[in-house]
């Protein structure tokens, strides 16, 4: 008889219901594709303050994690793009309300690679020079000046697939992927929410972008993507 | 100097994408550089990259038919042509920080005389500013293009001495492509390599700070957008 872990959980609610004042966020998505939409609203039913969200974007209107920032739920952010749509965000900056720290994009993702492959700090010559050397050792490595970068993890994180089958394989739609496989590797307890959960078995394993190592806690939302 | 002569921001693009060498991949920044694809024909083969995850990215999808899982880096419903994939952002990122695009071009708020780019930010801006792809993809890229207007609004030059923007990189720079000029960065400065139509070459210098190299013969730009 097989033991399977039990990572399907009834609801986006019942998901979240141990993400605690303080807690560390990631939340996939980038311009518009592929955000947990369901989960973050269930972040802001859940009431939960002081968090810490980790995450390209920081809000499109009141959508995507407008929803947080307009709760007044988040105190502390790294983004690599807030967005000029990011009204709530930019507003608590502006009074003092959110910390923040602006991270380049490909730093972002590649901090948290780190983090999830058991590396605790890496060079990279991006950001030489300006802003985001402030503060951090640099050292010129084969001639060439870099920075060092710490790896970046969360207690949570929040990611958007399209199918997962109830050990936690993920397959992904289109540029939705985006940031979501690898916050999946980089937080203590990863949840997901699809558009559907398939049998075991029924996910060609030549495609599981995500395996199914990462992934503790699905819950199926239905709808192909979020408009 | 006259508005007339300056060029649009469409020719800009259309000048830029004759920088793009057939079957080259290529990313493209916000601003004029999106507008650069209309003119590159699809038989030159370029393969469009996006910081989003997809790489033989095509046209805008038409209406009717946007799928919101598939946007460019900027939000808008593209296309994906044969050939092309999706990818993480991880994979997105090693393609432009490891040196695998053969060009991007990017918007400029300034330049350097030594090929210092800023990009992303105005000083004193209320706003937080975003970063985004850009420093990965100024430090990765064999070749990087900015398209701007040769000077700000209030008229000042962009192309200065000295960044006092918040910079992008440092030193990553080949080609400069304005309204007046194209501007290659060469280890002794800034070389002017072309003219906007009806633009000389001390029109281009007294609206640039550092002091441009001038070969004996500038040509000028060949365009066909107005």
């Amino acid at each position: 008889m097989t033991r399977l872990k039990n990572k399907i959980y009834p609801s986006v609610d019942a998901a979240v219901a141990d993400v605690s004042d303080g807690a560390s966020l990631m939340f996939g998505g980038f311009g518009g594709a592929g955000f947990p939409n369901e989960l973050i609203r269930a972040v802001g039913r859940k009431g939960a303050r002081n968090l810490f969200a980790i995450s390209n974007n920081c809000g499109t209107g009141e959508g995507e994690l407008s929803v947080l920032f307009k709760n007044k739920q988040i105190r502390r952010v790294i983004a690599a793009f807030p967005g000029p749509q990011s009204t709530y965000f930019q507003q608590q900056v502006e009074s003092g309300e959110v910390e923040y720290e602006l991270v380049p994009q490909g730093i972002l993702c590649e901090r948290m690679r780190a983090y999830g492959a058991g590396i605790p700090a890496f060079f990279s010559p991006v950001g030489v020079g300006t802003e985001v050397a402030q503060g951090k050792e640099e050292r010129s490595i084969n001639g060439r000046r870099c920075i060092l970068e710490s790896a970046l993890g969360a207690d949570f994180a929040l990611i958007r697939a399209l199918k997962a089958d109830p050990l936690g394989n993920l397959v992904y739609r289109k540029a939705a992927r985006n940031f979501n496989p690898v916050m999946a590797t980089a937080a203590k307890i990863t949840i997901v929410e699809v558009s559907e959960i398939v049998p075991v078995g029924s996910l060609d394993p030549e495609t599981i972008v995500t395996p199914s190592v990462f992934v503790h806690r699905i819950v199926a939302v239905g709808g192909a993507h979020d408009a | 100097m006259t508005l007339e002569r300056k060029l649009s921001r469409e020719q800009i693009a259309e000048r830029a994408a004759q920088e793009l060498p057939g079957g080259a991949y290529v990313n493209l920044g916000w601003g004029i550089p999106n507008l650069i694809a209309a003119y590159v024909p699809e038989r030159a083969g370029v393969i469009f990259h996006s910081e989003n995850g997809i790489l033989g990215m095509g046209p805008r999808a038409r209406p009717g038919e946007e799928d919101y899982d598939l946007v460019d880096a900027m939000k808008a419903p593209v296309t994906i042509l044969p050939g092309g994939s999706y990818f993480s952002q991880v994979d997105a990122h090693m393609m432009t920080r490891g040196g695998h695009l053969d060009v991007a071009v990017l918007g400029g708020l300034q330049v350097s005389e030594r090929g210092d780019l800023a990009n992303w930010k105005v000083p004193g801006a209320k706003s937080s500013g975003g970063i985004g792809g850009a420093m990965d993809i100024a430090v990765g890229a064999r070749r990087l293009l900015i398209t701007m207007e040769h000077v700000t609004k209030n008229g000042e030059p962009k192309i200065v001495r000295t960044c006092t923007y918040p910079l992008t990189a440092l030193q990553c720079v080949t080609t400069i492509i304005t309204d007046l000029a194209v501007i290659d960065v060469v280890p002794t400065g800034l070389q002017l390599r072309e003219v906007a139509p009806g633009v000389s070459a001390e029109e281009v210098q007294s609206v640039t700070e550092p002091r441009l190299i001038v070969p004996s013969r500038v040509p000028e730009m060949r365009l066909r957008a107005k």
